[in-house]
C-alpha cells in the first residue's frame, strides 16, 4: 500500500504494514513450515537456544529481564553446547529464567523464559552430557523422517521411487518387506510418515498414502516372497488381527510354523471389525490377508482362549506365543439411563456392520459421542445406515478432537451435525427406549495437566438432544484379565511389555498391538507384529534376515520449484453418505507422477547418503 | 546409455553414472575434497558442485548421476564463486597452520584451496580444540578436521569397526568417538587406515621421530634400526624418485647417512617367523589337529582386533611373535652379546608401515632380551621420510649399500610379507620342504596372492590336504570370522592382516590422496621375490647360523622364551 500524503493535518491516519513488516511475516509463515516438519534426533538444546535468540529479537526491549535476561540465557546455553559450562550454569540458567519468567512485564518476555524452565526441566540429561562429556546426547538420526517416523519404518522415498517408475508391484513387494498390509494402509493409514517430511519445509508433505494407494491399486495380485527353509519350530498367535498377522507373515517367512487363534468368524480385528467399509473395502482387506495366508499360517476362527481352550495349553504346545487381542470391549459413559434401550457401543456398532449386518437406522436420530476417529466412522456409518439426523456429540471444540481433521470435514460434508462443547449428563428414555441425551453445554478454559484445554460447565441450562439410538464411542479397554491371572503384569488393562513386545516371567511368550500400548493405530499394530517376529526369531535362535531384493531405480535430481501437494479427490459428499461404497479415488497417472517428482529422496541426498537412509533388511 | 553435455562437449555413458565420472571420460576434471570412490561419496563438502543449465540450484558432482539430455557447466561463474565460497567456509573452521602440518604439500584441502586461487579467507577464524590421548598411536586435531568424513565410512565399511562416529549436531557437528570417550578405551586397532584416507592433517600418527634424533645423538647409545618388508615398496613414494630407483639398499645408504650405527632386515626375522610359525603349524597339523585353525600372528592390528571383538578366538592365534618383536629380541639378546654391547645401551628402532606397531612395541611384556622393551621406536614410513629431511639426506643422489650382517639377510619369501597373502605362501614354501623334503615349484601357491578381500585354497602336501585363508581389511577379517564360528567353512591356516592389501596398503605408508597403493606395492614385492637368489625361508644362511649359535631349534625352549608370546597375559587389561 502507498501512503501519500495530500492534507498536512490529518487528524487520523490508516495503519498500514511496512513493506519490511510485510515481508517478514511471509518469512515467518515460511518459518511455520519448518517448525511444523522439525527434524527430530538433534540437539534440544541447540533448538532452545535458537529459540530464545528469536525471542531476544522479538523484545522491545523496554524492561531489564527480557532485553538483558534473554540474551545471557543464550550465551549460558552456548557455553554448555561449546563444554564450556559446570552444572553451576545449569543452576544459573534455570534461576535467572525463573526470574525472568517473574519479572518480564509482557509475555514476550515471561514466554520465553517459560521455554527454558521446560527445556532444562526436559532435557536436563542433554546438559549434563554437553559439560561432562563434551559431547550431545543427540545424534541426526532420523535422516529420513518419513522412514523413521512410519513405526514400522517401511522405506517409503524407495517405493515412491518405483511407483515415479509405474513399477507398481515392486513397490507393493518393497513395502511388504516391512509392512504385509499395503492395500489396508494404502486407506486407512494415519500415515505418520507425512508429519515431517522434508518436503514440508519447501511447501507441504509428499503425499505418500496416496501414493501407496496408486500402487496397491495399480499392482494386481503380487505373490508373497518365498519362506525360509522349516525351522519346525511353532508359534502360537492370539489374535488374527494387524498385529498377530503380520507376526504370522514375517514368523512364516523365516521358515517357522504359526498358527492363529481367532476370536471372530473372521480374520482381520479392527481393520474389519473396527473400521467401516466404506473406508477399507473387504476386497482390499482379504486381499492382504490372502498374501499373508499364502505364507501357510493355520488358522483357528471362532476360538476363544480361555473358552475354547486355555493360555496354558496353547503356551505348551508351542515354542513361543505371540498376544495380539487388541482393545475390543468398549468403555462406558457411566451416565444415568445408559442402559436403556437403543444406547449402543460404537464396537458393537462397527462390527455388526464388519460382520456384514447393516442395522436399520432409517428416519432415525443418531446420537454419537465422542471426539475421536472412531466417533467419527460411527458418525459417518450412521449416515449411511440411512439416519434422518447424526449428531456427533464432544465436550471440547472441534480443534480438539482427536479425530483428522479431514475425517472431521467429511462428516459434516455429509450432513452431521457436530455438537461441540456439550457434556453428556443422562439418557431420557421412555418405555424402556431411549429418546434423547440431556447434556450440559461446557465452556472451554485453562490447559489441563497433560496440555490439553479443560472444559467446564457453562452457566447455562441444560439442553436436550432428542436421540433414538446413542452411540458411545469414548474408547476401547483391553480384555487381558487371564493374562494378568497367568501372572502377567498388566498396567491400566494393558499387557505390560518392554520395546521388543517381550513379557516379563515369559520368555516364551511376547505381545503387541492395541493390547499392549492401548487403543492405537493400525500402523503401530503392523510395527508391533514385525518387532514380535524379529524378537521371536531370536528367542528361537535364529537370525533370520527379512530383505528385498527389489533394486531401486537411478535417483533422479530432485523437482526444486515449490509444488503443491495433490490430495486424493472424494466422491460428491451427497451421493457417498446413501451407500458404503468407498469415496476416496486414487491418482491419475498425471498426479502420481507429478507427486512422486515432489519427494526430496532424504535417502539419497542429505545425511541419509552418509548413514541411516536406506535399510536393505532387518 | 545416457547422452548429456559437460561443457559443450557430448557424452554418452552408462546409466548411473555420476557427473564426476563422465566428466573423467571427456577430460574434464571437477575438484573434489570428500569423495573417496565407493567409500565416501557422501557429498558433505560441496566442492564439486557444478551447474545443470536451467536448474537453480547447483548439484554435487561426485554423487548426482547423469540424466539424459542435460547440459553440465563445471566451470560456470556460478559453481566457480560456490565453490570457491564453501572452500573459503572449510577453511574458516580449519586450521591452516601448514608451515606445521604433517600434511603440507600433500593435503586435498591445500590444493584445493590453491588451485580455486584463495588468497584470503573472508570470515572470522572459528577453530574449535578438543582433548585428545597424545600416547595414542593415532592422533586426531580437532581443529583440523573437515567433517569429509571419510575416517568415518573407512572405519566403519572398510575396518567393520566404526570407531570413527559423527558427534552432536547442527552447527557442532564433528566426528569422534562416541560418547567422547579415549580412543584408547574403545575397540579401535590402530591401523591407521582412517589416516592414509584423511585429506587433512586432522588425523596423523604419534610423531616420534624428535626420540629417535635424540637417540642418534646420543653418543652412549647403539642404535640399531631395522627396515620392514613394505617399506622398501613405498618410501621413495615422498621423494623426487622413481619406483625403480627407490631400492632398499638406497634406504640403507640414507639411514647410515643419517647415523644409525647398525642397519638391518625386518626380512631376516620374517624367515625367523616362518620357521617358528611353519613348525608351531606342523606341529599342530600332525599332533593336535583339533587345535587348528591356526592364524597368523604378525599383525598387530589383527591382534587388537581379535582381542576386543573376537577374545573367544584368541587361542587360535601363533604364540609367534611378529617379525618386528623377533628382531628386537634377537637384537638385544643375541646380537647384543656377538658384539659386546649392554642391550641396555642399545636403541632399537623400526621402520614400519604401520601404527598399530607403535603400539605392538608398548606392549609390557615385549621385553624378553633385557627387561627394556625389545624394540624402542616404532617410526612409520611417512615419519622416515621426515627424519631425513631433518638431516638434510640427499635422497636422489646418495647411492646404494648393503644391510649390515648377521640380520641384514632375508628371503624373496620374507620380502612377500608385505603383501596381502605373503605370510601364507612363505609359510606353505617351508612347510612343504619340512614334509615333502624338498622344496614345492616356485609357483605352487600363488594362488593365495591378488587383492582379494578372502582368499582361500587347498594345498595337498604329501596327502595332507592342508586348507588355508587369507583376509586383509578388518571388514573381511569379520565376515571370515563368523563364517569360522558358525561352522559354515573349515580352514587349517589362516593369515590375517588389518589392512586391505596388507602391509603393502598399511596405515602407516606414504599418502597419495585419493589412490590405493597396495596393489602396485604388492607388485613391486613380488617382483623383488623372482629376482631374489634365495627364495625359501628355511635357506637363509643367518637365519641357520642363528638356530646353530644360539636357538637350538625352531620351537626350542631357547625360541619359546625370545621369540614366542602370551597373548593372554600381554600385562594390557582390556582392549576395549
Amino acid at each position: 500500500m502507498i501512503i501519500r500524503r495530500y492534507v498536512d493535518l490529518n487528524r487520523l491516519t490508516l495503519t498500514a504494514q511496512s513493506r519490511a513488516d510485510a515481508v517478514l511475516e511471509d518469512l515467518y509463515k515460511e518459518f511455520d513450515l519448518r517448525v511444523a516438519a522439525n527434524p527430530q534426533g538433534l540437539c534440544p538444546i541447540d533448538a532452545v537456544l535458537s529459540f530464545v535468540r528469536l525471542c531476544q529479537a522479538q523484545s522491545c526491549g523496554k524492561c531489564v529481564p527480557c532485553r538483558v535476561g534473554l540474551g545471557q540465557l543464550c550465551d549460558l546455553m552456548e557455553q554448555v553446547l561449546d563444554s564450556k559450562a559446570t552444572m553451576q550454569t545449569v543452576k544459573l540458567i534455570e534461576k535467572t529464567a525463573q526470574s525472568v519468567y517473574e519479572t518480564a512485564d509482557c509475555a514476550i518476555g515471561y514466554a520465553a523464559a517459560e521455554l527454558v524452565i521446560k527445556a532444562v526441566k526436559g532435557f536436563k540429561d542433554d546438559f549434563v552430557s554437553h559439560i561432562t562429556n563434551g559431547v550431545c546426547n543427540s545424534s541426526f538420526l532420523n535422516p529420513v523422517p518419513c522412514k523413521s517416523n512410519c513405526p514400522a519404518h517401511v522405506d517409503i522415498p524407495g517405493y515412491i521411487a518405483l511407483v515415479g517408475e509405474g513399477r507398481y508391484a515392486d513397490a507393493v513387494k518393497l513395502i511388504r518387506k516391512d509392512n504385509p498390509f499395503p492395500s489396508v494402509c494404502a486407506r486407512i493409514c494415519e500415515h505418520p510418515c507425512e508429519e515431517k517430511c522434508r518436503r514440508g519445509l519447501v511447501d507441504a508433505a509428499v503425499n505418500i498414502r496416496a501414493l501407496k494407494h496408486v500402487a496397491t491399486d495399480r499392482a494386481g495380485v503380487v505373490p508373497a516372497p518365498k519362506c525360509a527353509e522349516k525351522t519346525g519350530k511353532k508359534v502360537a498367535i492370539i489374535g488374527g488381527g494387524p498385529a498377530g498377522l503380520t507376526a504370522a507373515y514375517f514368523l512364516n517367512l523365516m521358515g517357522h510354523e504359526t498358527e492363529i487363534y481367532e476370536q471372530r468368524a473372521k480374520l482381520g480385528g479392527m481393520l474389519r471389525y473396527g473400521i467401516p467399509v466404506y473406508r477399507l473395502p473387504d476386497a482390499e482387506l482379504d486381499s492382504d490377508i490372502d498374501a499373508i495366508l499364502s505364507t501357510g499360517t493355520s488358522v483357528h476362527l471362532n476360538y476363544s482362549v480361555g473358552k475354547d481352550g486355555t493360555f496354558d495349553e496353547i503356551r505348551a504346545n508351542h515354542d513361543a506365543t505371540f498376544i495380539a487381542i487388541g482393545a475390543h470391549s468398549d468403555n462406558k459413559l457411566g451416565i444415568e439411563g445408559e442402559e436403556a434401550q437403543g444406547v449402543t457401543s460404537a464396537v458393537a456398532l462397527l462390527r455388526a456392520i464388519g460382520d456384514g449386518e447393516r442395522p436399520d437406522f432409517k428416519g432415525k436420530n443418531v446420537v454419537v459421542v465422542g471426539g475421536g476417529n472412531v466417533a467419527m466412522d460411527c458418525t459417518r456409518s450412521s449416515v449411511r445406515l440411512g439416519a434422518a439426523k447424526v449428531t456427533c456429540v464432544y465436550r471440547r471444540r472441534q480443534e480438539d478432537m482427536t479425530a483428522l481433521a479431514e475425517e472431521v470435514e467429511g462428516a459434516k460434508a455429509e450432513g452431521c451435525v457436530i455438537a461441540t462443547l456439550m457434556s453428556p449428563v443422562r439418557v431420557k428414555s421412555a418405555e424402556g427406549k431411549v429418546v434423547s441425551l440431556v447434556v450440559q453445554p461446557q465452556i472451554i478454559g485453562e490447559y489441563d495437566a497433560k496440555g490439553r484445554p479443560a472444559p467446564r460447565n457453562a452457566d447455562v441450562p441444560e439442553q436436550e438432544i432428542p436421540a433414538d439410538i446413542i452411540v458411545v464411542a469414548i474408547g476401547q479397554s483391553i480384555e487381558a484379565e487371564q493374562f494378568g491371572k497367568a501372572g502377567m503384569e498388566l498396567f491400566k488393562g494393558s499387557i505390560v511389555t518392554d520395546a521388543g513386545c517381550a513379557i516379563k516371567g515369559f520368555e516364551d511368550v511376547f505381545a503387541g498391538g492395541d493390547c499392549a500400548t492401548g487403543p492405537a493405530t493400525a500402523i503401530k499394530a503392523i510395527a508391533a507384529g514385525k518387532t514380535a517376529a524379529a524378537n521371536i526369531d531370536s528367542y528361537l535362535g535364529y537370525e533370520h534376515k527379512i530383505s528385498c531384493d527389489v533394486e531401486l531405480p537411478t535417483p533422479k535430481l530432485v523437482n526444486q520449484p515449490r509444488c503443491a501437494r495433490i490430495n486424493e479427490k472424494e466422491r460428491e459428499a451427497g451421493a457417498r453418505c446413501k451407500d458404503f461404497d468407498v469415496f476416496e479415488y486414487a491418482f491419475s497417472d498425471q498426479e502420481a507422477k507429478q507427486e512422486c517428482s515432489r519427494c526430496l529422496k532424504c535417502d539419497y541426498f542429505g545425511y541419509g547418503k552418509l548413514e541411516g537412509g536406506r535399510e536393505l533388511e532387518w | 546409455m545416457v547422452n548429456l553435455k559437460i561443457n559443450g562437449k557430448a557424452v554418452c555413458v552408462n546409466e548411473g553414472t555420476s557427473i564426476l565420472e563422465a566428466a573423467k571420460t571427456v577430460g574434464i576434471n571437477i575438484p573434489t575434497l570428500c569423495f573417496l570412490k565407493d567409500i565416501n561419496e557422501v557429498g558433505a563438502c560441496r566442492v564439486c558442485v557444478v551447474e545443470i543449465e536451467g536448474k537453480d540450484r547447483l548439484v554435487t558432482a561426485c554423487n548426482t548421476p547423469v540424466e539424459e539430455g542435460i547440459n553440465v557447466l563445471t566451470n560456470s561463474k556460478k559453481a566457480r564463486e560456490a565453490r570457491k565460497s564453501n572452500v573459503e567456509l572449510i577453511l574458516s573452521q580449519h586450521d591452516y597452520h601448514c608451515a606445521t602440518c604433517v600434511r603440507s604439500g600433500n593435503c586435498a584441502l591445500q590444493s584445493v584451496a590453491n588451485d580455486l586461487n584463495i588468497h584470503e579467507v573472508p570470515f572470522t577464524e572459528k577453530l574449535t580444540k578438543k582433548q585428545w590421548n597424545n600416547d595414542f598411536p593415532v592422533i586426531r586435531e580437532e581443529e583440523k578436521c573437515i567433517k569429509c568424513y571419510r575416517c568415518v565410512n573407512v572405519c566403519e565399511k572398510i575396518q567393520g569397526l566404526g570407531v570413527w562416529k559423527v558427534l552432536n549436531t547442527g552447527s557442532r557437528t564433528t566426528v569422534g568417538i562416541e560418547g567422547g570417550k579415549d580412543i584408547a578405551s574403545v575397540n579401535c586397532a590402530a591401523c591407521g587406515q582412517c589416516i592414509t584416507h584423511c585429506p587433512v592433517g586432522a588425523l596423523h600418527e604419534r610423531d616420534d621421530v624428535d626420540k629417535v634424533l635424540e637417540a642418534l645423538e646420543d653418543p652412549k647409545k647403539v642404535t640399531v634400526i631395522q627396515i620392514a618388508p613394505a617399506v622398501r615398496a613405498a618410501w621413495g613414494e615422498a621423494f623426487d624418485i622413481t619406483r625403480e630407483e627407490a631400492t632398499v639398499k638406497k634406504l640403507v645408504a640414507c639411514m647410515r647417512k643419517a647415523g644409525f650405527d647398525y642397519i638391518f632386515d625386518t626380512n631376516f626375522t620374517a624367515d625367523l617367523t616362518i620357521m617358528e610359525e611353519g613348525t608351531e603349524f606342523l606341529t599342530k597339523l600332525t599332533k593336535d589337529p583339533g587345535s587348528l585353525p591356526l592364524f597368523t600372528s604378525c599383525c598387530p592390528g589383527w591382534i587388537r582386533f581379535i582381542k576386543s571383538e573376537f577374545p573367544e578366538l584368541l587361542a587360535h592365534v601363533s604364540t609367534t611373535k611378529s617379525p618386528q618383536q623377533m628382531f628386537g629380541a634377537v637384537a638385544k639378546s643375541y646380537f647384543a652379546e656377538k658384539i659386546g654391547v649392554d642391550p641396555k645401551d642399545m636403541y632399537c628402532v623400526s621402520i614400519m608401515p604401520c601404527t598399530a606397531k607403535k603400539f605392538e612395541c608398548s606392549i609390557p611384556v615385549m621385553n624378553d632380551a633385557c627387561g627394556d622393551p625389545d624394540v624402542d621406536v616404532v617410526l612409520t614410513t611417512r615419519e622416515i621420510t621426515r627424519l631425513l629431511k631433518v638431516y638434510g639426506v640427499d635422497v636422489p643422489a646418495t647411492p646404494e649399500e648393503e644391510f649390515d650382517s648377521p640380520l641384514g639377510v632375508g628371503t624373496g619369501a620374507a620380502v612377500i610379507f608385505g603383501a596381502t597373502g605373503g605370510v601364507m605362501e612363505a609359510a606353505l614354501r617351508t612347510a612343504y620342504f619340512v614334509v615333502v623334503g624338498e622344496n614345492p615349484p616356485l609357483d605352487a601357491f600363488k594362488d593365495v596372492r591378488g587383492l582379494k578381500g578372502w582368499k582361500e585354497a587347498t594345498y595337498d602336501v604329501k596327502g595332507i590336504p592342508v586348507r588355508v585363508a587369507i583376509a586383509s581389511g578388518l571388514g573381511n577379517t569379520r565376515n571370515l570370522l563368523n563364517a569360522v564360528k558358525k561352522g559354515e567353512v573349515a580352514y587349517d591356516f589362516i593369515e590375517i592382516m588389518a589392512c586391505p592389501g596388507g602391509c603393502a596398503g598399511g596405515g602407516g605408508q606414504p599418502i597419495e590422496d585419493g589412490c590405493e597403493l597396495a596393489g602396485v606395492r604388492g607388485e613391486n614385492l613380488y617382483g623383488l621375490d623372482d629376482i631374489a637368489d634365495l627364495r625359501f625361508s628355511h635357506e637363509n644362511p643367518e637365519v641357520n647360523a642363528v638356530y646353530a649359535e644360539y636357538f637350538e631349534a625352531p620351537n626350542s625352549h631357547k625360541a619359546h622364551t625370545l621369540l614366542h608370546t602370551d597373548h593372554f597375559h600381554d600385562g594390557i587389561k582390556d582392549y576395549k
